[in-house]
């Protein structure tokens, strides 16, 4: 049951073979019984859970339903959700209960879906192993001495371990690709503007964006069709039309031009990584697609690129947690500035404080021209390799990530090691394009995610894409062997 | 590029962060060694590239200057460490 698609799991709920309250039961026990092993959720809602299921089954008895009524999902903890506790991985909000719901979830729910409770993540979604989060470092599923990628880790292992049917995630650096491909799970990085920031807890706001975890391209879809589209209270938000993903997932792919950019397959890639993601190219080379090379030569600038603007946004974002209206506030302040100043240090991470810093030093007098502006114009040549990569083909692929899941502890002496495993990804979002991680495939027993990076907008095509493959491989469909457990 | 444990007092001070002397030595070097890494930008030559602020390279979409949200004073309010008459309380400021 747990490994049912939601299209399947819709079906039997309008069949009654199924109630959602059923459901909802199942995969509560589920968190229950596995999620002390992977430490995925910081918040379990399930008397929540039970009454939104409960109005799915009214809503599915009078025949008024969507495809995502009664499905239980998982939100991010960084969405804030109406009267349920939001931390966003931090012990600065570890009280913080949000009086408004965030759009993303509010139009999740008004679809009808079942909210189990909110993932553990890296704090502020800054990390790439999770193991930044004030709640506890998440575990991967497929190995439980492994990370299972950052920063929206808990919704990838949640999927993956099938304690909620899909999740939603967000992606400012990686954050939605890289967990995806680590934990063999199918993830969504949209079109900058394409999905509403209102009410997500902001990292880096030019960069920050929504998206779908989810078994499937086909469950991503499903989830897009409810999350995506224009929002009023976002003032970045686009308003070119959304599209209908689901029409289109069973277009063929013959004809379709794949750019492999040479630069993603260079120094620092794992060689059966790269005999993974050459094998996944191959299967769409026999579904009617051709392959060429491309380049994006300006690739290696995009991790200082990242690592000035980022921090610099975040450093101005995080200036509201300052122990006044909300969040964590030191004891016996003396005065204003050491509230300030202890409320900020006690409730923040050291890597949250690192990059304020690192901000705040970029965004100094006498600094901003060589650190912030100089990283705008190289995030300009960044943009223009995609969009004259993607004058050439439809569609760029490589790999998400230089490695599967590294070991817990392997990486957190030595940060500058962590940023540089953000290689494939950090472009995207600085370029504004979505892109997907899909599962194509096994290493050492641990899963890989094929890149597939589209043009602006291109949703739709990218689903489709990702769907095809799926379609004729099996590597989507595939449980670590603890989730069997339960 | 490195900075000493002064530099990382003054960012602190700026990013209104309480260090002790022991977090400013172990930011000392994790600061330097972002900072090194980000100097490569410096190589690149930009001249006559245009900063890029939004990927979409959108204007800033503006709305009638009305009021479109409902009062949730008490609701904010419940969030805040402390507050009196339905205000924020903060330590003293003016003598």
């Amino acid at each position: 049951m747990f490994e049912q698609s939601i299209a399947t799991l819709a079906q039997q709920l309008r069949n009654k073979e199924i109630s959602s309250v059923e459901l909802t039961r199942l995969f509560l026990d589920r968190i229950q019984a596995l999620d002390p092993q992977l430490n995925s959720f910081i918040t379990i809602s399930d008397e929540l859970a039970l009454q939104q299921a409960k109005a799915a089954d009214t809503a599915i008895a009078n025949g008024s339903s969507s495809s995502l009524t009664g499905i239980p999902i998982a939100h991010k903890d960084l969405f804030c959700t109406q009267d349920v506790l939001t931390t966003c991985g931090s012990k600065m909000l570890n009280n913080f209960i949000p009086p408004y719901e965030s759009t993303v979830t509010s139009r999740i729910q008004q679809a009808g879906a079942v909210m189990l409770g909110k993932t553990n993540m890296d704090e502020f979604a800054m990390g790439s192993s999770n193991e930044n989060s004030f709640y506890g470092a998440v575990k991967n599923p497929w190995n439980l001495n492994k990370v299972p990628g950052g920063s929206s880790g808990g919704s990838a292992a949640a999927v993956a371990a099938g304690l909620a049917v899909a999740a939603t995630g967000t992606d400012t650096g990686g954050s939605i690709r890289q967990p995806a491909s680590f934990c063999g799970i199918t993830g969504l990085k949209p079109t900058y503007g394409r999905v509403s920031r209102f009410g997500m807890i902001a990292y880096a706001s030019s960069l920050d964006q929504g998206g779908p975890m989810a078994k499937s391209a086909e469950d991503c879809a499903h989830l897009m069709q409810a999350m995506a589209g224009f929002d009023d209270k976002d003032s970045t938000s686009s308003e070119t039309p959304k599209e209908d993903y689901l029409a289109n997932l069973n277009a063929p792919l013959a004809g379709l031009k794949i750019g492999l950019p040479k630069e993603y397959f260079g120094d620092g890639l794992d060689a059966k990584v790269a005999d993974t993601i050459m094998a996944a190219v191959k299967e769409f080379e026999k579904l009617g697609a051709t392959v060429k090379e491309v380049s994006l030569p300006n690739l290696q600038l995009s991790i200082p690129s990242y690592y000035v603007i980022a921090p610099s946004e975040a450093s101005s974002n995080l200036s509201r947690f300052d122990g006044v209206r909300f969040g964590h506030r030191c004891d016996d302040p003396k005065d204003l500035l050491d509230m300030y100043t202890r409320s900020r240090a006690e409730g923040f991470g050291t890597e949250v404080q690192k990059r304020i810093m690192v901000g705040t030093y970029a965004l100094s007098e006498g600094y901003y021209d060589a650190y912030y502006l100089k990283a705008q114009k190289i995030r300009r040549l960044i943009k223009e390799d995609f969009v004259n990569a993607l004058n050439e083909v439809d569609v760029i692929m490589g790999p998400v990530a230089p490695t599967t899941a590294f070991d817990l502890g392997s990486k957190t002496n030595d940060p500058v090691a962590m940023y540089l495993e953000d290689i494939y990804t950090l472009s995207v979002n600085l370029a504004g394009i979505p892109a997907m991680s899909v599962p194509a495939g096994f290493v050492d027993n641990m899963p890989v995610g094929l890149q597939i990076m589209g043009n602006y907008f291109a949703e739709a095509k990218l689903l489709n894409i990702a769907h095809q493959y799926q379609q004729n491989t099996d590597w989507h469909l595939q449980t670590p062997t603890m989730a069997k457990g339960a | 590029m490195s900075i000493d444990k002064q530099d990382v007092q003054k960012i602190a001070h700026l990013a209104r962060l309480a260090l002790t002397e022991e977090d400013a030595v172990q930011y000392q070097h994790s600061l330097s060694s972002v900072l090194s890494l980000v100097e490569q930008m410096q190589s690149v030559d930009t001249d006559g590239v245009a900063p890029l602020s939004n990927p979409l390279e959108m204007t800033q979409r503006l709305r009638e200057d009305e009021v479109t949200e409902v009062n949730q004073r008490d609701a904010f309010l419940a969030n805040a460490p402390q507050t009196e008459a339905g205000l924020f309380l903060v330590p003293q400021v003016i003598e």
